[in-house]
């Protein structure tokens, strides 16, 4: 089993024809997700890599019955693109795109608001269940069939983790990566509940960093709620405040959203919490397969 | 970004907030002249980023307008430390020289974007002009919230409370809703990230204006205000770090010794965690992105060793879109014309991985290589250490 996407998943590409979601799509497709169509306004009715390309989202789900679509249009019209991926009734809408106006996406959030549509990202490498489905740009190669559940605000340090948990055999069952943004539409706590509730996924890999309190809160959850072991890294130890690092919700505000809160909060509600990067592997391994360490 | 404070009171001006009445300059004499213009009881406050600029001796009061130039001449060219400026400090190079108003009181007001509720949430207090993060910490029964709704803006109703809760009556406490809906409107018009008006003040004949405003404007929005983008002050910015944004990539100088080149934003940070962990001290945070080109590789090796206090390069890239050879070719490139003085450890694993490793090697150059980020940090610190 898995979470989020699977077999079922009936991807349609928003952005379809644009470098990265050409590129994405043909990736996605080889690893064996069913991409039944792309949507590029304007190029209606011819088909690309494929598939079958449409004007609209709303064509696309009514001709192709997609459940879940990709969103690699540019940053001005991203917002709009999930809002009209979460009117015409698709389930599952992820956004890649990196450096959408903040207020463009709370719109799009708001819109969200009562509809039956969950949003992962913006800013974000999308998610893979292993050997199933993937969407997004996380590399397929690096990841191995098996029993860890991955969430993360960041891409690279998730392929970080993932090669780590293949190394050790121990492999993943769904990567998750929920966004480097101020404003996500799936918090760390929407997806553990999916992996506490996923039979295949034995412990689940938690990976924040500095900003916001998401991490905090994760926290609460995970000790009222969560049996599963949980790992955790928070990255930006060494972060000067008040600085952006890269990402456009990694700052420490106010002396706000440090490393050493997050850490403490995770510790406190029983995660276990590594200083090092690369002792993420291990420290799972220890929770769920003790003789192989 | 950030804008000056004289920038951010145009800004809301053009909303309708009233602000005292004053002028930026850059001489002496033209501080003078401005004072004289305003009746010659002035104050003179620099115009740098960073806030805590009184308690540094950036804000000063003249009676006279040949007292207002002296003052000028005095804080133009000074650098000013503040709390909020690191110990380097930042060169004062333009002053805002604005009417002394008679002060009944000051209070707070500040709106920013509240990830919890993902709405803006439009802060105020009858605690002004003190640190508002002190008074949240101390006393946070002072500080009043209300949400704003994106679709609608700040409702009447929810100004009113704000402004009774402050303990504004009559019509000071009409003008101050009507300020904080016209910030409210100048926020979500101008694609603000931060709006801090602190402190807005109630004069003795019942006014109220912004005294101070400090706005901070969504990067990722400037596309679509392109009279805004005109207002970035690159005398602010590290030197460095605005050469990288011309390529594309992502740099913060540190204090550090060890030069770090990494791809993605929380792999950049964990780089750093790690190479504190091993005993060393990271000289920058560098993000070449998702899908850098071997040209974005060379500007990248040229700006950190820019920095004459690095001692050791680490390159760490997990390649999923950026292909591990594309990254050695770039990596081969730039030692070879840069002539690297200053050891380089690698440490790549990911796409094409195999045929990446295999041209470092047969490069001739003298890299040394790592398999994990730990065993890479380590060697990093140590090559910086000898």
């Amino acid at each position: 089993m898995a979470v989020l996407i699977g077999t079922q998943t009936r991807l349609v590409v928003q952005g379809l024809t644009g470098r990265e979601g050409t590129f994405h799509a043909r990736q996605a497709a080889e690893y064996g997700t069913a991409v039944v169509g792309g949507v590029t306004p304007g190029k209606g009715g011819t088909t690309h890599e494929g598939v079958p390309v449409f004007n609209t989202v709303e064509s696309a789900v009514r001709e192709t019955g997609a459940n879940t679509s990709v969103v690699f249009v540019p940053p001005a019209v991203a917002a709009d693109a999930v809002m009209e991926a979460a009117d015409a009734g698709i389930a599952l809408i992820v956004c890649i795109t990196e450096g959408i106006p903040t207020l463009d996406m709370m719109r799009a959030l708001r819109f969200l608001d009562g509809r039956d549509s969950r949003v992962i990202g913006p800013n974000c490498p999308g998610l893979i269940s292993v050997g199933q489905a993937k969407v997004g740009i996380i590399p397929g190669h690096i990841c191995h069939e098996g029993r860890v559940g991955i969430v993360s605000r960041s891409g690279t340090l998730t392929y970080e983790a993932i090669h780590q948990l293949t190394l050790l055999g121990l492999g993943q069952t769904t990567c998750i990566g929920i966004g480097g943004d101020p404003l996500i539409g799936t918090s760390f706590i929407d997806t553990l509940r999916l992996f506490e509730q996923d039979e295949a996924t034995e412990a689940v890999v938690l990976i924040g960093e500095i900003g916001g309190t998401a991490e905090e809160e994760a926290a609460a959850f995970i000790r009222d709620h969560v049996r599963k072991p949980v790992v955790g890294f928070i990255a930006g130890q060494t972060a000067p405040p008040g600085r952006r690092m890269g990402h456009a919700g990694a700052i420490i505000s106010g002396g706000k959203g440090t490393a050493a809160e997050k850490m403490a909060a995770l510790s406190a509600a029983g995660v276990i919490v590594v200083r090092s990067p690369s002792e993420i592997g291990t420290a799972v391994a220890a929770a769920i397969a003790p003789d192989t360490v | 970004m950030k804008i000056h404070e004289y920038q951010g009171k145009a800004l809301l001006a053009r909303h309708g907030v009233v602000t005292p009445q004053g002028e930026a300059v850059r001489s002496a004499a033209e501080a003078g002249a401005v004072a004289r213009r305003l009746g010659g009881r002035v104050v003179v406050k620099a115009q740098i980023h960073a806030g805590g600029r009184g308690k540094g001796g950036g804000v000063k009061l003249a009676d006279t307008a040949e007292d207002a130039a002296r003052i000028a001449g005095e804080m133009l060219g000074m650098t000013l430390v503040t709390a909020q400026t690191g110990p380097r400090g930042q060169v004062v190079s333009r002053l805002l020289v604005e009417e002394r108003l008679e002060i009944a009181s000051e209070l707070y007001l500040g709106l920013v974007i509240d990830r919890a509720s993902q709405q803006p949430l439009l802060m105020a207090s009858a605690a002004g002009g003190v640190e508002i993060e002190q008074v949240a910490a101390q006393t946070p029964e002072l500080i009043h919230t209300v949400q704003i709704d994106p679709g609608i803006g700040l409702a009447a109703f929810q100004a009113r409370r704000l402004t009774d809760a402050v303990g504004l009556t009559g019509s000071a406490a009409r003008a101050a809703a009507s300020l904080m809906q016209r910030v409210c409107a100048a926020f979500q018009a101008e694609d603000a990230s931060l709006i801090e008006i602190n402190p807005l003040v109630v004069t003795a004949a019942g006014d109220v204006l912004a005294l101070d405003a400090k706005v901070t404007l969504d990067d990722n929005a400037l596309f679509r205000h392109p009279e805004l983008g005109e207002l970035r002050d690159l005398a602010e910015e590290e030197e460095l770090e605005v050469e990288a944004s011309r390529h594309a990539l992502n740099y913060i100088r540190l204090d550090g010794t060890i030069g770090c080149m990494v791809n993605g934003a929380g792999l950049a940070m964990a780089t750093m965690d790690i190479i504190k962990l091993a005993g060393g001290e990271p000289a920058n945070f560098l993000d070449v992105g998702g899908g850098a080109n071997a040209e974005q590789i060379r500007h990248a090796f040229r700006i950190l060793l820019s920095d004459t206090k690095v001692r050791a390069v680490l390159i760490n890239i997990f390649g999923g879109i950026l292909r591990c050879d594309v990254l050695a070719e770039g990596v081969i490139a730039a030692v070879t014309e840069l002539g690297v003085s200053v050891p380089v450890v690698i440490r790549m694993e990911g796409t094409n991985v195999d045929e990446g490793r295999r041209m470092l090697r047969d490069s001739g150059l003298n890299f040394t290589t790592a398999d994990d980020m730990g065993e890479a940090a380590q060697q990093v610190v140590a090559l910086a250490a000898s």
